[in-house]
């Protein structure tokens, strides 16, 4: 019979099918020693696939980073309080805020066993800023004399080497910068600045899936999407030596099922409870629920080439300022996970400062009669652009509630369906009015929060403000011999920033995590994330 | 036979270009791109995007993007992505296995339960097991997967503590089992209305009560005459049923942190890594036509009446 014959076919491919998906079962053995699949002494926190390889100066995402952080240690960190703290360096001093003498720690080892020496830092900065590279955060070098050689605004390197850059001996090096830099010290924190090894030179790709670092973890496997573990160094001679025996960064396909993983003890760390599960958070994990604000700021960024803020008086913007009741917002709307803003800088950075105004407060009264003093708002109707994948629609929705209810005028949310498209509308000048802006600190200082957004020049100035003053007043303090006379100048620019409102800071970021019964002594550092070396398992 | 299957794969290459073609340029219609999405809010260098851009050959024209696309498809290469730099056919190594698993456990789970409850419901049409039935079914049907993943994971997690809440190994067809069950209820809601109705209005039908007349034992009339006919749309659906389990796991995935396609997928998707989600959904829609033809053939094994030339 015809049917039965291909019956038989069929069955017959269903169980070459079945057995063949049951052979691949073969490589989660390994995971089933435990049913965590976790060794004794490590930690394990929810963070997802790196975007890219791991290489330091190729990596901003926070997932890459908090590997690039436990395999790699640079020049130098900061403390809770944003103070410089000397890892991998001695000391790091200039007498006129342009050469830099750089002194290393003698003794340091990468996990393969090669010493961590001057010319480890200079070959591996002369190649992160090099344009053949393309390692995104080659910018970061702009800074040293040399950098337009090897990084040319179009076309092939000139040099491959930069010339500010001179070992001395195997534990002294310079930087000469193209102009003075008072706070230069302050960038070195940020981990693009990380040393590379010989072996990365010889095969970056590889390096890349498989790296070499200097830090308190030792790379022991990527198993991709899955997990990335890494061992304690028992090496490491830095201030921040680990004391657990590793990590495993988990991958986890939504905050909510990491959650469930941290209450039933799968998982010991979880960076952020998702907003469904913030209301009980507290009762749900005790002791261990982290609540801790961080440096960095969400604010309302006027478009200034748009229809509604081309050429807008100040006064409109502070008047709408003053039309959010962020008090209530952040309680109420975002369960009490941010702190409202008072200043363009988060009080974690140097050179916070109070800046004595009301501009920040909410008051419907005021707020009505600066927008009516400043000519109004162009047409009575504003848009908020925002990416309606990141959970901004809620808080949207309630300052636009809050400015119409407090002053009459129409705004409306703009949502983009990712950040990919937020972005590209911001790149493009496409915003309608306003959009939504958010930064988290490099390093500890105003500068970061003022220069990277409100120059003419700078690459994250979305809102496209422009204002001579303002950048002369940026490029005076620049000029500062000192820090501190760098940060003073700047907060004379924070001020004029005030009457000129290139954009309406709306809160201060908090860090609303947790950690299980199994561990102890998580700490968040200023830029937010989970000091995991202090982690202690019970 | 041989020349009617010959046939259906030789037309599976149109609607294999046909389909890539428009996931490709759907992918290259989304608004946002992949290489300046790389670099968030961040400061980043312009200088950098554009040579990262020109060296992954997005810089071109849609055609020869996908010109170039099907060349390198041809000889097995599905190409890189853009952000890990990971070859793609690792990417789809990894997570297909487990999405199979996942939909072979569910579409097991289906077949099973859901004709199995569809027999006992349908040889007593409108007794008190067939309402029974009818309104658990229509409980499965409303509830959307979401729903049912959470609440099964409260239930059996939280309550019971009988498993872990997510999957801890997603190769493991134990911790697999909570998930497959999710994604299968709403198809067995299905399967067992369709077996059930299928087998009501079979039963009255002429060659029943000739079989009946005949004399032949009660095990044969119910088995092989009864199920054999009643069976084919519970087939037809099932057919189909294998593609939209692989896509429809995508929640499931989600909710039970299974590593698999719909996890890839949604990354891939979200990330603009454009050749990733054009591998994956080719494979997927290779699935439903080699589903689908399997369900062609099976037609005759149950109703001879049918013929392939």
């Amino acid at each position: 019979m015809r049917g039965a014959k291909s019956a038989k076919w069929v069955a017959g491919a269903i169980v070459v099918a079945l057995a063949a998906t049951a052979c691949g079962g073969g490589s989660g053995e390994e995971g089933k020693k435990n049913p965590a699949g976790k060794p004794a002494g490590y930690v394990s926190i929810d963070v997802g696939e790196p975007q890219k390889p791991l290489i330091p100066a190729d990596t901003n995402e926070t997932n890459g980073s908090y590997v690039i952080q436990s395999l790699f240690t640079q020049l130098l960190d900061f403390d809770a309080k944003g103070e410089i703290v000397y890892t991998n360096a001695e000391s790091v001093e200039t007498t006129d805020s342009k050469t830099w003498t750089v002194k290393l720690k003698s003794g340091w080892k990468f996990h393969n066993g090669e010493a961590v020496t001057a010319q480890s830092y200079v070959d591996a900065w002369n190649w992160y800023a090099n344009i053949k590279n393309n390692q995104q955060n080659s910018f970061w070098f702009a800074d040293i004399a040399g950098y337009d050689d090897v990084h040319p605004e179009k076309g092939d390197p000139k040099a491959d080497k930069m010339s500010g850059l001179k070992v001395v001996d195997d534990t002294t090096f310079t930087i000469e910068l193209k102009d003075k830099v008072p706070y230069f010290n302050y960038k070195l924190g940020y981990a693009t600045f990380a040393p590379l090894p010989k072996v990365f030179f010889d095969d970056p790709k590889a390096f890349g899936q498989k790296p070499v670092g200097n830090g308190p973890y030792k790379f022991e496997k990527w198993t991709h999407k899955k997990l990335i573990q890494v061992a304690a160094n028992p090496d490491y001679q830095g201030p921040n030596k680990a004391k657990n025996k590793g990590i495993q960064f988990k991958n986890y396909a939504t905050l909510e099922a990491a959650y469930q993983d941290v209450v039933s003890g799968n998982l010991d760390i979880i960076r952020q409870v998702g907003p469904t599960d913030l209301p009980k958070y507290k009762q749900d994990l005790g002791d261990g629920a982290i609540e801790q604000p961080y440096a960095a700021i969400q604010s309302l960024v006027p478009a200034f080439y748009s229809k509604t803020f081309k050429d807008i008086d100040p006064k409109v913007l502070q008047g709408l300022s003053m039309a959010i009741d962020r008090e209530t917002i952040t309680k109420t709307v975002l369960n009490n996970t941010r702190t409202p803003a008072t200043s363009f800088t988060p009080p974690q950075v140097k050179g916070n400062q109070d800046l004595g105004t009301d501009v920040f407060t909410f008051n419907p009264a005021k707020a009505k009669q600066l927008i009516t003093e400043g000519g109004g708002v162009p047409e009575n109707k504003m848009f908020i652009q925002y990416n309606s994948d990141g959970g901004h629609k809620e808080w949207v929705t309630a300052v636009c509630e809050s400015i119409r209810k407090a002053t009459g005028v129409d705004c409306v949310g703009d949502a983009k369906p990712d950040f990919p498209t937020d972005l590209e509308a911001r790149d493009n000048d496409q915003v309608k009015s306003m959009y939504r802006g958010g930064w988290v600190a490099d390093y500890p200082v105003n500068v970061n929060f003022i220069k990277e957004l409100y120059h003419t020049n700078a690459e994250s100035n979305n809102g496209r403000f422009s204002d001579k003053e303002i950048d002369k007043m940026m490029e005076d303090a620049d000029k500062a011999s000192s820090l501190e006379d760098a940060v003073k100048g700047y907060q004379a620019v924070e001020k004029k920033l005030l009457e000129k409102m290139p954009a309406i800071p709306l809160w201060y970021y908090r860090i609303n995590g947790g950690h299980g019964k199994g561990v102890d002594n998580v700490a968040v550092d200023f830029h937010g994330d989970l000091e995991l070396t202090g982690v202690s398992v019970k | 036979m041989g020349r009617y299957v010959a046939r259906r794969l030789l037309q599976m290459i149109p609607v294999f270009i046909g389909s890539t073609f428009l996931i490709f340029a759907m992918m290259f219609a989304l608004p946002g791109d992949p290489v300046r999405a790389l670099m968030g809010d961040q400061a980043f260098d312009p200088a950098v995007v554009e040579a990262i851009r020109h060296d992954r050959g997005l810089d071109l024209p849609l055609w020869q993007q996908y010109l170039k696309y099907l060349f390198e498809l041809v000889q097995g290469n599905f190409g890189t992505e853009i952000a890990s730099q990971r070859p793609i056919a690792d990417i789809i190594a990894q997570a297909f296995p487990v999405t199979i698993r996942l939909t072979l456990f569910a579409f097991t789970f289906t077949v099973v339960v859901g004709i199995g409850l569809g027999i006992i419901a349908g040889l007593r049409p409108e007794s008190v097991r067939d309402r029974g039935l009818l309104a658990l079914t229509l409980v499965l049907i409303s509830m959307p997967s979401f729903v049912l993943g959470y609440l099964m994971q409260y239930l059996f997690a939280f309550k019971w503590g009988v498993t872990t809440p997510t999957v801890q190994d997603s190769e493991s067809f134990g911790d697999l089992l909570l998930p497959a069950i999710v994604l299968g209820s709403l198809s067995l809601a299905y399967v067992a209305r369709l077996t059930r109705t299928s087998m009501a209005e079979n039963l009255r039908a002429d060659y029943m009560r000739t079989a009946v007349a005949k004399g032949l034992p009660r095990r044969r009339i119910i088995g092989v005459h009864l199920m054999r006919n009643s069976l084919v749309p519970v087939v037809t659906f099932l057919g189909t049923d294998i593609g939209n389990l692989m896509t429809g796991a995508i929640v499931t995935e989600g909710i039970f942190n299974v590593q698999g396609v719909g996890d890839a997928i949604y990354e891939a998707l979200f990330r603009r890594e454009g050749a990733t989600v054009v591998g994956i959904a080719s494979l997927i829609v290779l699935v439903y036509l080699l589903a689908s033809l399997l369900v062609d053939l099976l037609y005759a094994v149950l109703d001879p009446r049918i013929r392939y030339a």
